[in-house]
């Protein structure tokens, strides 16, 4: 059992949560995930560590079907039933120049530890966020305290410049300055369209990938994606991959595999979507 | 042995075989003539004394019966079930001469059975005082028997499981109707009686290193992290939706019961036509997972012929007892996919077998023009799995063999870091449940061995 410290809405629909798992947050880095089960009828659902201290870690999650819901309900001290990890590859972040950190929607959480890291390294971080609305830019505060330069966007203009995280990011190149990485997570449009904007000008993209996984250490291949020629496992390969090479196309698609079935508990649930 | 009937059976999920009555298991208990040199016990792989439980079975002694299994064997309720015995015990059975051989595994499971009935938690260990710190690293057969083993001892056993589940290949590869999930949930908490400490959820390699389990006081690690990265055929089109590996079609079904989807929460996307390739038991068992969630039709794709067919006989029977249409001499070489990225057709090849190859089997080799379209909308790759890279990649110091499993000492599992040993499907050569609890047994012996010189 793995205790709940707090679960609270950060935005709409979306939530924080810290839970007491102390082996993971000691060994947890940036860019590492977690598979969590609420209980014996769970699924287990891969979330991004967005944050650590010694004994806990954070997660943030948004509302997307049955799992996401079920945590919701889960109130602090209460608790679920597994936690493991930390899994995946953690981000390379040493020091390697000027990286540009983009987040958008609920990747921005997940890009605070990225961002926070590459900027302990020594970078030269820029941070772009983007979100839907103003109510939806999550950990501008965390982000904002890590004083790198931080560029916001927003769809609708509520906050910051109106328009996508690409047009910040083409500015910024056309300003002439020089990027080293580009460093993008979120949607998968979103990492696409950097990915793309990025790519004739040869800088390199890595992109963060959220794929469907059952057990999360590459037993499965559940999460296959096609990098370049190659077959990969995100959950052992990734969760990190070059933004060039990534088929984001196939990616989407298998992301689909089971929206009828997700559509159908929710349904029966009476949990809106 | 009983079984359910086919027509009911591919409707539940529950078990087929039916298992030996009381009246049953005394009338062929008392056809064994109790060999003195008993060739069933010298090819069991973990050595039980058959005749000796049998004579108890003969005698209505079914307490003693088990008490005498449980000497060798941890798991009897796993064992009685999925082990081949036709290769082993009942295969060396001296009256197969009248085509007769004794029902051993039938006789092992009763007696299980009976204990998990009748003397729940009958047995347990107090140490007085415990011996040194073991790892095992792995919850499947392999390290369970270790485990065991060296627990009965009096070493302080820890057994990390990455998974919320103790059991490995039992509770996750293995499906629900052949071995229930509540017996393996039974034979595990008979270990833990014995003192074995299971920590679920840790994943050697990530949540911990090896360094660091040695660091925590541990003076001796079992290494049975098992076969678990699903193999594909670098073909087009795996990457279709409703292309899984059996491992991710097992994981689903029998781990996360995708079968009570939407009571439990995993679901499982299934069509109506169903392609497993592969002629192993994960095949057969994919093949028989795919009839119960609903498939009309469900083909066994192989590339050679049933008669080099790695799976038992009595799972090919259970399988096409079925319904399951075994499409022979065939190979894949592509998958086609519909707009929507699911799968719609396979395109296969038809083969000849042509001289022997390197395993004693003809080598398939293919026709020339035999290219045709196979109407399916659902595969399944069930063509086998390397060993698991998370522990492997984060322990560069152990040495691998080409197709990275690790490298060991025959006879006593050790790897070449000292206190360091493996078995099971992490190493070479243990691809049944029953080898891989050999492999843990001798590597139990081995261990306690090395720690008697270790202070």
């Amino acid at each position: 059992m793995f205790n709940i410290l707090r679960n609270d809405q950060i935005a709409p629909g979306i939530f924080k949560m810290t839970i007491n798992a102390p082996l993971i947050a000691a060994k947890a880095k940036a860019g590492q995930f977690i598979m969590i089960r609420i209980d014996e009828t769970g699924e287990r659902i891969p979330l991004t560590i967005a944050d650590t201290d010694d004994k806990n870690i954070t997660i943030v999650y948004q509302v997307a079907g049955v799992t996401t819901y079920r945590l919701t309900e889960k109130k602090k001290g209460e608790s679920v039933s597994d936690v493991v990890g930390p899994l995946g590859r953690a981000t390379d972040t040493g020091k390697i120049g000027t990286v540009c950190c983009i987040g958008g929607g609920v990747g921005i959480a997940e890009l605070y530890p990225v961002a926070k890291a590459y900027k302990n390294a020594g970078n030269n971080v820029i941070i772009i966020i983007g979100s839907r609305n103003k109510e939806l830019l999550i950990f501008r505060k965390e982000l904002e305290l890590l004083g790198a330069e931080m560029l916001v966007v927003t769809d609708d203009g509520s906050s910051g410049e109106k328009g996508f995280v690409t047009n910040a990011l083409k500015k910024i190149i056309d300003s002439g300055r020089k990027i080293d990485i580009v460093y993008a997570v979120g949607p998968g449009v979103m990492m696409e369209a950097v990915s793309n904007l990025t790519k004739p000008y040869g800088i390199k993209t890595l992109v963060s990938l959220n794929t469907v996984l059952v057990d999360g250490t590459g037993m499965c291949g559940s999460c296959r994606v096609q990098v370049g020629d190659e077959t990969k496992f995100a959950c052992v390969d990734g969760p990190e991959f070059d933004g060039h090479m990534v088929n984001f196309k196939e990616l989407k698609t298998r992301q689909g595999l089971f929206i009828e079935q997700e559509k159908h508990a929710c349904k029966i649930r009476g949990i809106i979507r | 042995m009983n079984k359910q009937s086919p027509k009911e059976r591919i409707r539940n999920f529950k078990e087929v075989a039916l298992g030996l009555s009381e009246e049953e298991a005394l009338k062929e208990a008392s056809r064994c003539i109790s060999c003195k040199k008993a060739k069933c016990s010298m090819n069991c792989p973990v050595e039980i004394d058959i005749p000796g439980f049998i004579n108890a079975m003969k005698a209505g002694k079914f307490d003693r019966a088990i008490k005498i299994i449980k000497e060798k064997n941890n798991l009897p309720g796993a064992c009685g079930r999925v082990c081949p015995q036709e290769n082993q015990c009942e295969g060396a059975c001296i009256l197969n001469a009248k085509k007769a051989p004794i029902n051993i595994g039938g006789l092992e499971r009763f007696a299980a059975d009976y204990e998990l009935k009748h003397m729940p938690g009958a047995e347990s260990i107090e140490h007085r005082a415990w011996r040194q710190k073991v790892a095992v690293i792995g919850s499947g057969p392999a390290g369970l028997t270790c485990a065991g083993d060296l627990a009965k001892i009096g070493y302080k056993v820890t057994v990390f499981e990455a998974l919320h589940t103790a059991g490995g290949v039992l509770v996750y590869g293995i499906p629900e109707f052949r071995l229930p999930k509540e017996i393996v949930k039974k034979e595990v908490k008979y270990l833990e009686s014995l003192g074995v400490e299971i920590k679920t959820n840790f994943i050697v390699g990530k949540t911990a290193l090896l360094k660091d389990i040695f660091e925590q006081g541990y003076k001796a690690v079992f290494i049975g992290t098992g076969a678990g990265l699903p193999s594909f055929m670098n073909m087009p089109g795996e990457n279709l939706n409703r292309v899984y590996s059996s491992n991710e079609l097992l994981t689903r079904v029998n781990l996360m019961k995708a079968y009570l989807f939407p009571e439990y929460d995993t679901p499982i996307n299934i069509g109506k036509k169903v392609a497993v390739i592969g002629g192993g038991n994960t095949a057969m068992d994919s093949a028989r997972v795919s009839v119960r969630l609903g498939a009309e039709k469900v083909y066994i794709v192989y590339r050679r012929t049933e008669n080099e067919m790695p799976a038992r006989k009595e799972e090919r029977e259970n399988a096409k007892e079925e319904g399951v249409e075994f499409c022979m001499l065939t190979l894949p070489v592509g998958i086609i996919g519909d707009e929507k990225g699911f799968v719609k057709s396979m395109e296969c090849v038809k083969m000849e077998l042509g001289e022997p190859d390197d395993s004693g089997r003809r080598r398939p080799v293919v026709v020339k023009g035999s290219e045709f379209i196979m109407d399916v909308d659902t595969v399944i790759m069930a063509i086998g799995q390397s060993p698991n890279p998370v522990f492997l990649k984060a322990t560069p110091e152990l040495a691998l063999d080409k197709w990275s499993k690790i490298i060991t000492d025959p006879k006593t599992q050790a790897a070449n870091i000292k206190g360091v040993y493996a078995g099971g499907d992490a190493t070479e050569g243990d691809d049944t449940v029953i080898a891989a609890m050999g492999a843990g047994k001798r590597g139990a012996k081995a261990i306690s061995g090395y720690l008697k010189n270790e202070k």
